[in-house]
């Protein structure tokens, strides 16, 4: 547990609550970030403006904290472009099939106490542990 | 006014991934290296969100309709049915293989890394190619109920 950081994670983990509760406080919206984002992929689709205008918030806070000194090192992925893409198909197909990711089941379910996203929290739990164990520990040097 | 709202949370949710460092992939996949040098943080930060999500949703339902907006959209299904089992799975399979989930992903589009945008273009063409499939396969019971989406 070297790299353990309890405190920025209470704050942070605080922060993600808040903004779920300000979201449905003051818009009525849930904050699911795999549905706000799919949403914006139509041209079609309705309800762009509260959505787009999340995900800007979400890009612009890294910029916004660069300036008062926390800004966001350029993310490591350990995996060639192959796995990358293949990562990104599977995540973006399976929230739309399963209706949402960490922030709309893990996070926003949860606290409903929705067994639908209770069940989807640990089985995206529990099939990313067994990723990690196989590609780090069984195929993995 | 509801633009402004919905910018602002969207600020204070990439400052809570940001802070907490869950848009670094390293930090996600130590997370889940339970049988490697496991790190726990990323339990501490689901469990301080959901110490002031449980409340403030319990508050939120109290009232009858949100601030800005004319009724709020909670999510209306509660059955456990195979989309959501075989979509969870292979969800999970992806955030393993790299440690990105759709928002860190999309948070670090910022940084203008070439990998992340290749994964977020990749992100969005599973979503639309679920969507496609979904469109062509025979209509059941989930499709009526694709309108109430928690996302």
């Amino acid at each position: 547990m070297a790299n353990f950081t309890p405190l920025s994670a209470a704050i942070g983990g605080a922060l993600i609550g808040l903004s779920a509760v300000l979201l449905m406080l003051l818009t009525g919206r849930i904050a699911g970030i795999s549905g706000m984002f799919a949403g914006l992929l139509y041209p079609g689709s309705t309800d762009k403006g509260w959505r787009g205008a999340f995900v800007a918030g979400l890009v612009l806070a890294p910029l916004l904290g660069g300036w008062i000194g926390y800004g966001m090192p350029t993310p490591q992925l350990p995996a060639s472009w192959t796995v990358i893409i293949a990562a990104g198909l599977l995540v973006g197909f399976g929230t739309r099939m399963g209706d949402g990711c960490t922030s709309g089941h893990g996070i926003c379910g949860i606290a409903r106490l929705s067994g639908r996203s209770i069940a989807a929290t640990l089985i995206f739990m529990l099939t990313g542990i067994a990723t990690v164990a196989l590609t780090r520990h069984v195929f993995g040097g | 006014m509801l633009m402004i709202a919905s910018l602002l949370c969207g600020l204070v949710f990439g400052a809570g991934l940001l802070i907490s460092q869950m848009v670094q992939p390293a930090k996600v996949l130590a997370f889940l290296d339970i049988f490697g040098a496991w790190d726990p943080s990323l339990a501490v930060v689901m469990a301080t969100a959901l110490a002031v999500s449980m409340p403030g949703f319990m508050l939120a339902k109290g009232h009858s309709r949100p601030l800005l907006a004319a009724q709020s959209s909670w999510p209306t299904k509660n059955d456990i049915d195979p989309s959501l089992i075989v979509g969870s799975t292979l969800f999970g399979i992806g955030w393993g293989l790299v440690g990105f989930c759709p928002g860190p992903a999309l948070e670090s589009l910022a940084t203008l890394s070439p990998d992340v945008i290749v994964f977020v273009a990749a992100m969005a063409t599973g979503m639309i190619l679920h969507d496609f499939w979904q469109r062509f396969r025979p209509a059941t019971r989930r499709d009526e109920a694709m309108a109430q989406r928690p996302g």
